[in-house]
Formats: structure tokens, sequence, C-alpha cells
């Protein structure tokens, strides 16, 4: 099962990487048109100091603790990616409230989405991962994964 | 091929059947059901009044869920007694079930304490189940007076969820603030304010004695008019069975950290069971979704011949009231730090080194990543604690720590 890794010392803190997302996401074909002047809802956030960044999204757990803790049975693990059912969602943050890893933030309406790995949407691959400029962000298996 | 029988179907039931069958695929499961209903989520029918989900949507598993994990469930069934010895459940049906390994994932009821006069209520109603928001709901007109006795979570939650559909929320509690398992008094002063601006009213301190018809006769000595009673005063675990039984019990039922009750055999689960508070160090029931179901997923495993404990359970709640969001965890106790903003209001709270509890109204971002210091109980001295203070960010672990945490190669 591959995963989005980061490997800090190359990030950049560039941002790019919440761009390429929400694009991504947005279900548009136009990026300045899907991203200009507005705020943007991405799914892998920036962290950091003026001298470390990392981007964060969700690791895709083995054992999720978000899938046991929401309320709303809208979390579930399928293939490997844990996923949101954004009908169901009533936006309580539970999941917010014991990700260990601080990778969820809800959308521009409230509801809960998340990474998933860019595998239903236009992109098909990571997109951050493909728009990275200093290859910071891989997506690979490494040993130890979940198969 | 094993026996399995779970009595309940909520929450709980759900992490032991999805518990079992991570291990054992074969075995029969017969859940026992009291609820005539397709499992659905307990916390959402106040949502479900808010109009923010539906009866289908409320649902906890799809529809299949049952068959897909080849269970059966006797819908409209209360279990009512377990022999320990020769391993059976009577239901109320008149059935005689036998079983090799059962959870109790019994749940818990509404405490109603014995009101003078209540019998004299028309309209009255509790608000635990999806039947109780349904018949409330049918009472529900523009210009209803409604009094809510108790300003707990499921009481301020309902109130939330009927107020664009009621003339006025009167809410009172004997407690001195609201939201008083969860906040301490100050935060509460806050919350309260909030929902004071959003039109509800209340009478703290404060409760009814006596019922007249459409009246409460207050403990202060004055009157409440109302067109709508509902009772959210709190709630108990559901211990009879196993209590009858000759198990163990206390608030909770008593169990170990694999769910195993003191009758061999009986394992326990959700808000029936009690659980280990990694925060306090002691046993408590902990009556909150997310144990509910690791509760039952543990019982569902070991049930199963696997092997796995719950160590790390804690009180904690992510709620929010007309557009103000708190998050809670752990317990409150040991040295507070107050960190206020513009928006926010948060406080940690620290003993032995350790992150205890805390308390974050308004931006609770990336709280997740401090839930975890307080469920594992790591010391602070392994993290950089004064950068979490902000937004909580994965900067307070040091570059090894965050390598490790992140599966990055060392």
């Amino acid at each position: 099962m591959k995963r989005i890794y980061v490997n800090e010392e190359w990030c950049l803190g560039c941002h790019l990487c919440e761009y390429n997302c929400a694009f991504a996401n947005s279900g548009l074909k136009d990026m300045s048109f899907a991203l200009k002047n507005k705020k943007i809802f991405p799914r892998i956030h920036v962290e950091g100091s003026d001298r470390i960044t990392f981007a964060v999204s969700c690791r895709h757990c083995e054992d999720p603790i978000c899938v046991k803790s929401c309320i709303a049975g809208a979390i579930s693990k399928q293939n490997g990616v844990v996923k949101i059912d954004r009908n169901k969602c009533v936006g309580c943050l539970t999941c917010v409230l014991v990700c260990p890893y601080g990778a969820l933030a809800p959308g521009e309406d409230g509801i809960m989405q998340k990474c998933e790995l860019c595998l239903e949407n236009s992109c098909g691959a990571p997109a951050c991962v493909t728009g990275c400029p200093n290859k910071a962000i891989v997506y690979e298996e490494r040993s130890g994964d979940e198969k | 091929m094993k026996k399995y029988v779970i009595i309940g179907n909520g929450t709980a039931a759900v992490g032991t059947i999805e518990g079992i069958r991570s291990i054992d695929s074969e075995g029969s499961i017969t859940v026992i059901s009291r609820e005539d209903r397709h499992v659905y989520s307990r916390p959402l029918i106040s949502y479900y009044l808010e109009g923010k989900t539906d009866l289908e949507r409320i649902k906890y598993r799809p529809d299949s869920f049952y068959t897909d994990n080849r269970c059966e469930v006797l819908f409209g069934t209360e279990a009512m007694s377990i022999d320990p010895v020769a391993k059976t459940v009577s239901t109320s049906n008149g059935q005689t079930i036998p079983y090799d390994v059962l959870c109790v994932a019994a749940g818990s009821g509404p405490f109603v304490p014995p009101f003078e006069g209540l019998d004299t209520v028309e309209k009255k109603f509790g608000f635990m189940t999806l039947s109780d928001a349904l018949a409330l709901e049918k009472v529900l007109s523009k210009d209803a007076k409604v009094m809510i006795v108790g300003a707990g979570l499921i009481g301020l939650k309902c109130a939330e969820g009927i107020r664009d559909r009621v003339g006025s929320i009167t809410v009172c509690d004997l407690a001195d603030r609201v939201l008083s398992s969860i906040l301490d008094a100050d935060c509460a002063a806050v919350v309260m304010n909030h929902l004071e601006k959003e039109g509800l009213s209340f009478l703290l301190s404060d409760t009814a004695v006596r019922f007249e018809g459409n009246k409460a006769v207050m403990k202060s000595g004055r009157t409440v008019p109302f067109d709508v009673l509902i009772l959210t005063v709190g709630v108990r675990a559901n211990t009879g069975l196993v209590k009858d039984a000759g198990g163990l019990v206390n608030r909770g039922i008593v169990v170990n950290s694999k769910m195993e009750t003191t009758l061999k055999d009986v394992l326990a689960a959700g808000d029936c069971a009690e659980g280990f508070d990694s925060s306090t160090g002691t046993n408590r029931v902990l009556a909150i979704l997310p144990n509910a179901y690791m509760q039952g997923h543990t019982a569902g495993v070991n049930m199963a011949g696997g092997s796995i404990e719950l160590t790390t359970s804690i009180p904690m709640n992510s709620i929010g009231f007309f557009g103000l969001h708190m998050m809670t965890a752990g317990a409150y106790v040991g040295e507070m730090k107050e960190i206020r903003s513009e928006n926010s209001l948060k406080r940690f709270f620290v003993k032995d080194g350790c992150l205890k509890g805390y308390i974050m109204i308004g931006d609770t971002g990336r709280a997740g990543i401090l839930t975890a210091l307080v469920r594992e109980q790591t010391p602070l001295s392994s993290v950089d604690f004064d950068l979490a203070e902000g937004v909580a960010s994965n900067m307070i672990f040091s570059r090894e720590a965050r390598r490790k945490k992140f599966g990055g190669v060392v």
C-alpha cells in the first residue's frame, strides 16, 4: 500500500502542495479560475517555523482512530484508503479531536474533508506529490507499511 | 463454530461485530436489539431535528451491514436475563438463546428523578433515542414554550436542534453552570453567554420540585410555564442484566482491559460498562461514542480468540452550539495555564509532567495532537509544549520523533 511521505529536509515551505490539492479537488479545469482570490481549503497543510517546514496530510493509518470515533459513521477505510462520506458528516469535528497528526480540517461548508490520495478526482494520483517542485513529497510503499 | 451473542444494537455492538469478524468469519452472531431499528447514530438525533441529517443518513452503518457480517438480528426483542452457568440469554419473546461467548452492550438509559406531579404533564419527553426525537418532533410548533430540565450535553444539543422550530426554550439545572460534566465555571460562563445570545433562557442552581400540568414549580419558588417538557437530567448505565447474573457492577459493569466482566465468557462494552481512564488512572463510565466503539471492538477481538487490551481511553468531547465549537479532553487537575485570544479560550492542565486535560473554546484546529498527549500521557519533557499554545502543531515534536511518527526512513 503506497502512502504519501514528506522529507522535511527537502521541503521548501512553498505551499504549492496546498494549492495543487485544492485545485485537484475543486472539480474545475482552470486553476486560476478555481483558486484565484479565494480562500483555499486544502487537504494537506504546511506546518513549520522559519527553519523547518513540512506538509501534513492523512496517514491512512492501519488502525485509524478517526474511523472508530466518527459519531456519524461517516468515515470508513476502503482498500487501504480512509474515506469520508460528506453526505453523512454533520461537522461535529470529533475526527479533529482524535487525529494525532492534526491531518483533518473542515471544508468551506463546515463539513469535513480529507486526503483520499486523489484516486477518485481528475488528478488520479496525489496532486501534492506530482506538483512538489523539490520532490519533498513522495508517494511510495515503505517497509513496514500495511500491504 | 463459535456462537456469539450480543445484547444491544448500538455503537458498541457494531464495534463488537467488526471486532469479531476481523478474526472469525465463521462463527454465528446473534444480536438482541430492543429497538426495532437498523443501527443509527444516537448522538445525531439532535441533528435530525435540526435538519442536518435524515432517517437514511443517520444510519451508523449501511443497510447491508448485518448481511455483510452475517448477523442475525432479533429486532424489537429485549434481553431479560443471563444464565452464566447454562450460558444462555432469555428474551422478552420467550426465547432462550445459547452462547459460547456473550457481549453485553446494553447502553444506558435516562435517569429521571421522582418529580412530584410528573404524571400531570401531558407533553413530556426524554432525549436518548430516535423514537424520542420523532415523538418530540410531532409536538414542535412555532409558538411552543419548551422547558428542558438538565443543561448537560444532551439537553443543550436538544435545545440547539429544536430552537428554530419552537417559540422559546428555558433550560434549568441544579448545577451552577451549563455543561458541568465537561466545563469548569469560567468556560461554562463563556458558553452560556453565547447560548443566551442565541435565545436560550437559563435557570441555574435551580430545578423543578413539582409539576402542575403546564407549570413547573421550582426549588427557588418561581414558576415556569411550558407547553413541552424535556427531561435530560442524566443517564445511567444499564447494569441490571450482569448484576442479576452475579457479575460485579459499580456505576457501570466492571470490566478489565480486555473488556471481560467478572462472569466467565461474558464481556461488556459501551455506555453500560466502566473503562480505564488513562488521564486519571481510574476506572469510570466513559459514555461517549468513540469509547463505545473502541470497547466494542476490543471485546469482539477478544471474544473471537484474539488478545488485545484497551488502556488509552479518556473522556473527550467535540461539540458545538450555534456556531461556537469546543473540545475537551481528560481531567482538569494540576497546574492550569490559560491562553485567551479574541475568539478563543484555552485551558491546559498539567500534572506530573504530563498534559492531563484541556478545554478549548473557539479555535480547536488540530486538537487531536494534544488529545494524543493526554491519551498516551506523553512526558511533556519530550515535546516543546509551549508551541502547542498557539494552534496545535507537529512542531512540538523533535525532528526525530516527527520522522518516526510520520513514517520517514531514519
